[in-house]
């Protein structure tokens, strides 16, 4: 075998450093793991809105980065009175109880309104059209049983690390839910 | 009918807003209407959450692969093309390894915050990769480095000067990213991210100026987010210095035949140091380093001081304070003119509940002035640390990537002669450039085994 030449003093020094710095960087990566895995979740987590806290200010139409915000109406059907002047569909002061454009609250037409029986209406929400506003929800809860209310669609939401909705929102009304249980729906109190 | 709905509104509308009763009970229906159950798409399943660690465990290993074993650029492309539309484009960019910094450090500083595994799998297992075979994560995993890697076509030189003052960037940005998500105010790295409205292709007008801004200038300096912004890109320099395995240019010995040398469009390939300084300079150069090493601590007490000083304004990004702040300014000096809107919803909950408000606000305050000091003195230990680092000399016999700059993407490879030989595509007969090898060394002597 071919006599090695010697290496310099320096390279070995170096070396074992580098040695040194590599487990301690393993040895600290390794207790952050184990000190934050301690309260560790787990799931991931999605963004959604409480709809207790939500103040229907309306930013969430406009706030969120997806040009047609992943924010949409929910009706919870349970809740609803099935108005025949519903408050969350008719402008305030409405011309007539029909669906005539100019009666509407909802600037997409996104609320569906069928004679069921009389005097009862049922409105259903047309979520491809819904752009996650407000109006009718601040309508229907000012005045009515508050069943309608604001959800992110989960199939729309990117799950940004930071929602820029929740950033804007005036209620605080945005947290990270377990993605097992990712919508706050309404519920009648009894 | 219309007027005894609207007498019902006038009677119950203006009661408390949260619904204890309904206003108007749900109806006993004659019909055989059934009301219909709320629809919601069902949720995602965990594994599907889960399948994203393993593709970013996958891809670690087949890029670490293919840059330490196959040595093969054309291979790491392919993944980091695959990256770029798996990461990048199908994920649209969230959860990624950059922002997860934040996660962690939010984790760390608020007890009540839960990081999701996935997430400290995403921040750490580039971590330990790079701790072994260098940034092979910048190289192909990462979709950020991967736009940026396939939309360079003219790359220019930055000069070094440049290159390592603007180098401190990432730092700050870094120090100021953790600063902020550890006191909870704002996700800074993420807001300010200039790919992800690509990867969505929608943003904020400003989210895409930038992101246009880098595009442009990707294509002539090459990678630019991942030499002067990135964050994260300051860890994995960090662990890729003190890494177990390094990339080497040659796959065997250098004959410094300097073909290589441009190679590099990050310039990351640092030239052999041959000449040994003068012995009689040899104390002048130990004073200055230990002066330099002696004024870190003078920068660090100056920046901790000088990072407290602007904790202030840093703190009116939080939204508790700047909420307490709305409604300090509105207590003392009532504006005239109605609030927007908003302001006005937002005030209306600061008056709930104003004490708890204020004290949390005065909190939050307080965390800030820590955060500025500790954002302070890592700024001064950044800036100490590069000063003195000019003082050691390195030694390098081979033309060699530098360990901490190289982004792995295996560009030089194939610049290398021996790595051709290696390869079979030198021409047979031509002599190697540069010095000569003893026969018995050398990808010429080894080829087969290799």
């Amino acid at each position: 075998m071919d006599p090695q030449p010697p290496k310099s003093t320096g390279q070995n020094r170096r070396d074992f450093l580098r040695q040194g710095f590599r487990g301690a960087a393993l040895l600290g990566m390794g207790g952050l793991v184990g000190a934050l895995s301690w309260r560790s979740s787990a799931e991931t987590t999605r963004w959604q809105i409480d709809p207790q806290k939500c103040v229907r200010c309306g930013q969430c139409a406009t706030a969120c980065v997806l040009e047609h915000s992943a924010v949409r109406c929910a009706h919870a059907q349970a809740m609803c009175g099935y108005c025949e002047l519903c408050t969350g569909y008719f402008e305030p002061d409405p011309n007539d109880l029909n669906t005539g454009a100019e009666n509407q609250l909802c600037p997409t037409a996104a609320i569906r309104r069928r004679f069921v029986e009389d005097p009862y209406f049922e409105y259903t929400i047309d979520e491809a059209l819904c752009i996650g506003c407000a109006r009718c929800v601040e309508g229907c809860n000012r005045f009515g049983n508050g069943s309608l209310y604001l959800q992110v669609r989960h199939e729309i939401c990117v799950n940004c690390n930071e929602c820029a909705i929740a950033r804007v929102c005036p209620g605080d009304a945005f947290l990270r839910v377990p993605v097992s249980r990712p919508y706050i729906s309404k519920q009648i109190a009894h | 009918m219309l007027v005894r709905g609207w007498l019902i509104c006038l009677c119950l509308g203006l009661g408390p807003l949260a619904v204890a009763e309904p206003r108007f009970p749900p109806p006993d229906f004659e019909t055989e209407y059934q009301i219909p159950e709320e629809q919601y798409a069902p949720a995602r399943a965990l594994w599907v959450e889960y399948l994203d660690v393993a593709v970013l465990l996958g891809a670690l290993g087949l890029a670490s692969w293919f840059v330490a074993r196959r040595r093969s650029r054309k291979a790491v492309l392919g993944l980091s093309l695959f990256s770029l539309l798996y990461f990048g484009f199908f994920k649209a960019g969230c959860v990624c390894a950059i922002g997860s910094v934040q996660n962690v450090a939010l984790a760390l500083f608020n007890p009540t915050y839960a990081i999701p595994l996935t997430v400290l799998v995403f921040f750490v297992a580039p971590l330990a990769v790079a701790l072994f075979f260098g940034r092979t994560f910048c190289a192909a995993v990462c979709p950020h480095g991967a736009l940026q890697d396939l939309i360079l076509v003219k790359p220019v030189n930055v000069p070094r000067w440049l290159a390592q003052g603007l180098g401190v960037i990432p730092y700050l940005y870094l120090g100021l990213g953790v600063w902020f998500a550890a006191t909870g105010g704002a996700f800074v790295i993420c807001r300010y991210d200039p790919f992800v409205g690509i990867f969505r292709f929608s943003g904020s007008l400003t989210m895409m100026l930038v992101g246009a801004l880098f595009v442009v200038t990707g294509l002539f300096v090459g990678r630019p987010y991942c030499r002067f912004l990135c964050p994260y890109g300051v860890l994995l320099k960090l662990a890729a210095k003190v890494s177990r395995w390094r990339v080497r240019i040659t796959p065997d010995i250098c004959t410094q035949c300097q073909l290589c040398e441009h190679s590099c469009p990050f310039g990351a390939i640092r030239e052999p140091v041959v000449t040994r300084r003068d012995p009689r300079e040899l104390a002048r150069e130990r004073r200055r380093f230990a002066a330099l090493l002696a004024l870190v601590p003078v920068l660090m007490l100056a920046g901790g001081w000088l990072g407290a000083r602007f904790s202030g304004v840093a703190a009116q990004f939080h939204p508790v304070v700047e909420l307490a702040e709305l409604y300090l300014r509105h207590q003392t000096n009532p504006p005239s003119t109605p609030l927007p809107a908003v302001d006005a919803l937002a005030y209306a909950r600061a008056e709930r509940d104003a004490d708890a408000l204020l004290a949390n606000a005065v909190a939050t305050r307080r965390q800030f002035n820590y955060g500025g000091w500790i954002f302070g003195a890592f700024a001064g230990l950044v800036v100490g640390a590069k000063l003195a680092r000019y003082s050691i000399q390195p030694r390098r016999t081979d033309f060699e990537p530098d360990r901490g700059a190289c982004y792995a993407c295996a560009r030089c490879f194939e610049y290398c002669p021996q790595e051709r030989v290696r390869l079979g595509t030198w021409p047979a007969g031509e002599p190697i450039p540069g010095i000569a090898i003893p026969p018995s060394q050398g990808a010429l002597s080894r080829k087969g085994t290799v």
